[in-house]
């Protein structure tokens, strides 16, 4: 899906100075990274990608749709993941949690309920479909947050930090799960052990695209601006 | 491992099959029935058939005591109370018909997907469509608010834990700012989270 951001600047109600200013780029690659220092834009960044965030300069267009008219119909397809699992998690349970995305897909409950055991199997969640979801350890609750937003089929996934609050075998975890999906990826961290393999990253800061390229190069231009 | 609020423990009993309606309705039928219980004699044998029911549903009797523990800061000084004012005989039974209609309802929800309990609620609720209340909303706030449980505690634990460690006695306002705080902060993420799933209108 090609994803065209065009003339984008963006300032939050309520406050002086734009958060992210005059971004023009055409993202189509399979694995796109973000990184950049606390409050350089890279959350309202992934954010304008979904319509949850309509930048108040400019526009967004994601496959051709545009985010602020048909923010709806694009957040069918894109899927977003979250830091925070806890945040993410809706329902009471695990399998009811992954459930929930196919609610009003017309599928009758026999698919849905194979759809969840498929999802869950292959995140090696199907031994606790019917436990409470606060019960999981974090790494496992990102697994389910991630199983929910996938078990919908997404054609592109948008995470923002989604292994920052978990320990390294789980963004082991987390990484794998990403390495192997068909979908396209944006990806926003802070660990730059993530980028690996990715096609391109782009580099924010202070509000502004300040690299783009491949991983390699983009490392060293953030290493250097945070020296 | 379940907390006061019983949750559904898996299973493949008669009463894990039983339709989620009901059992609500048998629920209200209980409750409505109970006002009819006279005796000790029959209270007994009220009790004694909801035990029958969580021996039918194959549930622990170490389950049936962590659900019913913390019910016995009422119940014990509700039973004194009853002893001393109308005598031990009627205080037998309308206590014990409290506890036989808790343990039912307990015995539901560990039955039974809270997901299947609430779709009953929304089904119930379906007339209310006219006066404009959407019935799927409903379900959505009931089943938000049963998730929001755990993470209240857990919150609410965290923030009695950083005062501690500060070195703050936990006084009432010191507590509840950080906590309403934090509350916020996690229904406006979670208000983000339905909106990316889908469900924004
Ligand atoms: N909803 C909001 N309302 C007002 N200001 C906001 C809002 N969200 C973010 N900001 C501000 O916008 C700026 C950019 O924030 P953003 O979250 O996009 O940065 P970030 O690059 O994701 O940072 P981090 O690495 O810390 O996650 C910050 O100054 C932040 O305070
Ligand atoms: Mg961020």
């Amino acid at each position: 899906m090609l994803i065209e951001i065009s003339g984008v600047s963006h300032t939050y109600a309520g406050r002086a100075q734009p958060v992210v200013r005059d971004l023009d780029v055409r993202l189509s690659e399979h694995r796109v990274g973000v990184i950049g220092a606390n409050g350089s834009g890279k959350s309202t960044f992934a954010r304008m990608l979904n319509g949850l965030v309509v930048p108040s300069e400019g526009t967004v267009s994601v496959d051709g749709l545009d985010t602020a008219r048909q923010g709806r119909e694009i957040r069918k397809r894109v899927g977003f993941c979250f830091t925070d699992p806890d945040s993410q998690i809706v329902m009471p349970t695990v399998a009811e949690d992954v459930a929930f995305g196919l609610r009003r897909r017309g599928l009758s409950k026999a698919e849905v309920a194979a759809r969840v055991d498929a999802t869950l199997r292959a995140r090696g969640l199907d031994g606790h479909a019917d436990h409470p979801a606060h019960l999981l350890s974090g790494g496992q609750k990102q697994l389910l947050a991630l199983s929910s937003i996938l078990v919908t089929e997404p054609d592109l996934l948008v995470m923002d930090e989604p292994t920052t609050l978990l320990d390294l075998r789980n963004t082991r975890r987390v990484a794998d799960v990403v390495v192997g999906l068909p979908q396209q990826v944006v990806l926003v961290t802070h660990d730059l052990d993530l980028l690996v393999g990715f096609d391109r990253v782009l580099v924010f800061d202070e509000t502004r695209l300040v690299h783009d390229g491949p991983p390699a190069a983009a490392i060293k231009h953030y290493r250097e601006l945070m020296a | 491992m379940t907390g006061p609020i019983g949750l559904y423990l898996p299973g493949r009993s008669v009463l894990h099959r039983l339709p989620a309606g009901a059992k609500l309705a048998a629920l209200v039928v209980a409750g409505a029935g109970s006002l009819f219980v006279r005796t000790p004699t029959q209270t007994g044998i009220a009790v004694a058939v909801v035990l029958l029911g969580y021996a039918v549903a194959r549930v622990s009797p170490r389950v049936i005591w962590t659900s019913f523990r913390p019910l016995l800061w009422v119940i014990v000084p509700l039973t004194v109370f009853q002893v001393v004012v109308v005598g031990w005989e009627k205080a037998m039974v309308i206590v014990g018909v409290i506890v036989a209609l808790v343990l039912l309802a307990n015995l539901v929800t560990l039955t039974t997907r809270t997901t299947d309990l609430v779709d009953v609620v929304v089904r119930v609720c379906e007339p209310l469509r006219v006066l404009g209340i959407n019935p799927e909303r409903v379900g959505l706030m009931l089943n938000l608010a049963i998730r929001g449980v755990p993470l209240m505690v857990e919150l609410a634990g965290q923030v009695r834990e950083a005062q501690l460690a500060r070195g703050h006695n936990v006084s009432a306002r010191a507590f509840a700012v950080p906590l309403i705080v934090g509350a916020l902060r996690r229904a406006d993420e979670l208000g983000d989270a339905l909106a990316a799933r889908g469900f924004d209108d």
